[in-house]
C-alpha cells in the first residue's frame, strides 16, 4: 500500500502526544506508586526515601487480610445481584417498542444529573431507624418494630447495587438490541423449548454484554468506599475506605500506596482468571 | 385416508387492527411442491409463520396429518423453515447449526455427525464443517440453512424467499438444487417467492396470493394459462387485461366487443351471455396483428429486454396493450395505425365470481 508520502518517523511524531500523555497520567503515577509503596512513612509527616518491604508485610496481617476477603464477598454479593437484576432488566428494555426504550433510557439517567453522595444520603433517610422504610413496613404492619437497616451489610449490599446497576443494564441492553431476534425463532423451529433456545442462543449472544456488565460492576464495587462509609458506619470496613484511611488520615502514604497496588493485581488476576473460566474473547477491549 | 399432510382451514390473522389474513384455506398432499406467491405484503410470510408456530392466528385451524396443531409451539411442530434472512447461529460453526436440531433430540454424538456430514454432502458443503457463518457466501450460508432444516427431515419445509439474496446466476442453480433436493427425499416444499418466473418454474402447484387472500390455486399451467382474476393474469406472466361487452356466446365461443372493434374469447362455463360485460386476459406473446377485424391499435413504442421485443399499443378507448415478438425485428414502426387480434382460446374471461355479484 502507498504511505502517501509520510515518513515512519512522521507517523511517530503525530501520535507523540498521545504517548506523551499515557506516559506522564496513567505510567507516572504508577510507577510513583509503586517506588512509594516500598518506602516508609515519616514520624511526623511525608515519606522517608528508603527501601523496605514492611508496607506489604503488612498487609500479610490478619486484620488487614480479613478486609480484603470482606471486599471480595461485598464485591461478589453485589455484583450478583446486579446481575440478577440488571440481565433481565436490559434484557427486556432491550425488547420494548422504540419509544419506551428512549423513555426507560431517560428514567435511568436521570438519577445521574444528582450527585452521588446526596443520592447516598437518601438511602440514610429510607433505612434510618423510624425512617421511611420502617414506617411503611410498620404501616402495612409487616414489622412490629423499626428494622434498624442502616449501618448494616445489607444496607451496604443495597447501596452498592444502586450505584452500579445502570452499568449492568446499558452493558446488557447495548448487546441485547443488537440481537438478530430471528435467530430465537429459528432455534424454537428447530426443537428447542424457550428455556433452551434463551440458554444456547440469546445468553450466548448477550454474553459479551453481561461480560462486560460484570466487570464494569465488580471493579468499582472492591473500592467504592464512600457507600460503605455513608451506609455501613464503621461496621463495614473495606479495601477502599482503607486504602483512603491511610492516605488522609494515618497519612501513611507508603502503605496506602501498597494497599492499592495489591488490590490492583488481585482484581486483574480475578479478571483473568474469569476470562480463562468463561473462554471468552469479548473481554480483550478490556484488558 | 387421503395423502394431505398439511390443512390451512380459514385462517385470519390480523396485526394491530390491520387484516392481514382473510380466512386463508390450502391443503397439501405430502411430497408437493407448493408454491405461495404474491407481492410483498401480500400475506404469504404470515401464513408460513402461522404454519411454522411463530405466529397465532385470530381464528381458524393448522392441521398437520390430521391433528390440530394450531395452538402447538413451533417446536412441538413437525416443521422446519429455511428464514429470509438463513437466521444462522453466528456463535456456532456450520457443523454446530447443521446438528442443532439432532442435538436437542440428544441424539448420540457419532451419530450427529455422520448426518451432519450426510447433510453436508447434500447441499455439496462438503468440508465446510468447521468454518463459521461468517466465512461462507451467500450462496453458501443458504444451503446451511436448507441443510440445517432438512437434517430433521421434517414433514413439511417452510422456505421464505430463500433464493432472494442472491444474484440472478445463483438463483438459477439453486433452483434447480432445490428442486433436486425435493425430489430426491420425497419432503413437502411450502415455498414463498413474488419471482413468478421462480414459481413457475419450480413448483407443482402455485396459490397466488393478494391482499390476504389466495386469489387463484392451482398448477402452473393452470394458472398461466387459465388466470381466474385479473390480478392473477397481471402478476404471472403480465398478461394484458381488456374489457369488453359480450356481443354473443356461440357453444363456448364469445365474441367481444371492445375498443372500436370485435374479438374472439373462450368461455368454458363462465356463464356470460349476449350483453354482459367481461373482462379479458390475454398474453402478450398471444397477440396477432392482421389486416382486417380485430380492433383497431396505435404504435406507441418498441422496446428490447430479456430476448424479446416489447411493443406497446395504444387502443381507442386509451387503454394499453402489449404484444412481444421473438427476435429484434419487427415492420412497424412508432405512430402507425394496427389491427390486432387473437385466437378464442388466447383470451381467458377473469374476475367472472366477482362480476357475478355485482
Amino acid at each position: 500500500m502507498r504511505n502517501h508520502g509520510r515518513s515512519r518517523a512522521g507517523i511517530w511524531l503525530m501520535l507523540a502526544p498521545l504517548y506523551l500523555f499515557t506516559l506522564l497520567f496513567v505510567a507516572g503515577p504508577l510507577i510513583y506508586m509503586v517506588v512509594l509503596s516500598f518506602q516508609q512513612r515519616a514520624e511526623v509527616w511525608g515519606v522517608v526515601h528508603t527501601f523496605t518491604l514492611d508496607n506489604y508485610k503488612n498487609i500479610l496481617t490478619p486484620v488487614y487480610l480479613q478486609t480484603f476477603v470482606e471486599s471480595f464477598k461485598l464485591a461478589l454479593t453485589s455484583t450478583a445481584l446486579i446481575t440478577l437484576i440488571g440481565y433481565p432488566f436490559g434484557y427486556f428494555m432491550a425488547k420494548l417498542p422504540a419509544i419506551w426504550k428512549k423513555r426507560m433510557m431517560l428514567l435511568i439517567m436521570i438519577p445521574f444529573w444528582t450527585n452521588s453522595l446526596i443520592r447516598l444520603y437518601g438511602w440514610i433517610i429510607i433505612f434510618r431507624a423510624n425512617g421511611s422504610l420502617d414506617k411503611i413496613l410498620m404501616g402495612l404492619g409487616l414489622t412490629d418494630s423499626p428494622l434498624k437497616l442502616l449501618y448494616t451489610y445489607p444496607a451496604v449490599v443495597v447501596g452498592m447495587v444502586y450505584a452500579l446497576l445502570q452499568f449492568m443494564i446499558l452493558a446488557v441492553y447495548s448487546s441485547a438490541e443488537k440481537m438478530d431476534w430471528s435467530l430465537v425463532e429459528a432455534a424454537r423451529d428447530l426443537g428447542a423449548s424457550p428455556l433452551r433456545a434463551f440458554y444456547t442462543v440469546t445468553l450466548k449472544m448477550t454474553l459479551p454484554g453481561l461480560l462486560s456488565g460484570i466487570i464494569l460492576t465488580f471493579i468499582p464495587s472492591m473500592g467504592l468506599f464512600f457507600i460503605a462509609d455513608i451506609l455501613g458506619g464503621n461496621k463495614v470496613v473495606l479495601v477502599g475506605s482503607l486504602i483512603q484511611d491511610q492516605l488522609m488520615k494515618a497519612h501513611n502514604q507508603p502503605f496506602a500506596a501498597a494497599l492499592s497496588l495489591v488490590l490492583m493485581v488481585l482484581t486483574t488476576l480475578m479478571i483473568s482468571l474469569y476470562k480463562r473460566v468463561t473462554h471468552s474473547s469479548e473481554l480483550e477491549g478490556l484488558l | 385416508m387421503s395423502d394431505t399432510i398439511l390443512e390451512l382451514d380459514h385462517i385470519e390473522k390480523s396485526f394491530g387492527g390491520t387484516s392481514v389474513l382473510h380466512g386463508v384455506s390450502l391443503s397439501v398432499q405430502h411430497g408437493e411442491f407448493v408454491t405461495l406467491l404474491g407481492p410483498s405484503g401480500c400475506g404469504k410470510t404470515t401464513t408460513l409463520r402461522i404454519i411454522a408456530g411463530l405466529e397465532t392466528p385470530d381464528a381458524g385451524r393448522v392441521l398437520l396429518r390430521g391433528t390440530d396443531m394450531t395452538a402447538a409451539p413451533p417446536e412441538k411442530r413437525d416443521v422446519n423453515t429455511v428464514f429470509q434472512n438463513y437466521a444462522l447461529f453466528p456463535h456456532m460453526t456450520v457443523a454446530a447449526n447443521i446438528g442443532y436440531s439432532l442435538k436437542l433430540k440428544k441424539m448420540p454424538r457419532t451419530e450427529i455427525a455422520a448426518q451432519v456430514q450426510q447433510a453436508l454432502e447434500l447441499v455439496q458443503l462438503d468440508g465446510f464443517g468447521t468454518r463459521m457463518p461468517a466465512e461462507l457466501s451467500g450462496g453458501q450460508r443458504q444451503r446451511v440453512a436448507i441443510a440445517r432444516a432438512l437434517v430433521n427431515r421434517p414433514s413439511v419445509l417452510l422456505l421464505d424467499e430463500p433464493l432472494g439474496a442472491l444474484d440472478l446466476q445463483l438463483r438459477r442453480q439453486m433452483q434447480l438444487e432445490l428442486k433436486r433436493l425435493q425430489k430426491q427425499l420425497g419432503l413437502t416444499f411450502i415455498y414463498i417467492t413474488h419471482d413468478q418466473e421462480e414459481a413457475l418454474n419450480m413448483s407443482d402447484r402455485i396459490a397466488v396470493m393478494h391482499e390476504g387472500r389466495f386469489e387463484q390455486v392451482g398448477t402452473p399451467a393452470e394458472v398461466y394459462d387459465r388466470p381466474r382474476t385479473s390480478f392473477v393474469a397481471r402478476f404471472v406472466g403480465t398478461a394484458n387485461i381488456v374489457k369488453g361487452q359480450v356481443l354473443q356466446n356461440e357453444e363456448g365461443i364469445l365474441t367481444v366487443h371492445t375498443a372500436g372493434g370485435q374479438v374472439p374469447a373462450l368461455c368454458c362455463n363462465c356463464g356470460k351471455g349476449a350483453g354482459d360485460g367481461v373482462t379479458l386476459a390475454v398474453r402478450s406473446e398471444h397477440v396477432e396483428f392482421c389486416t382486417e377485424g380485430g380492433i383497431p391499435a396505435t404504435v406507441k413504442e418498441k422496446t428490447f429486454a430479456g430476448g424479446m421485443l416489447r411493443i406497446s399499443l395504444a387502443l381507442e378507448n386509451g387503454d394499453e396493450l402489449v404484444a412481444s415478438r421473438h427476435g429484434i425485428d419487427i415492420a412497424l414502426s412508432a405512430g402507425e395505425g394496427v389491427r390486432v387480434t387473437w385466437s378464442a382460446q388466447n383470451a381467458v374471461p377473469v374476475d367472472t365470481h366477482t362480476e357475478a355479484q355485482v
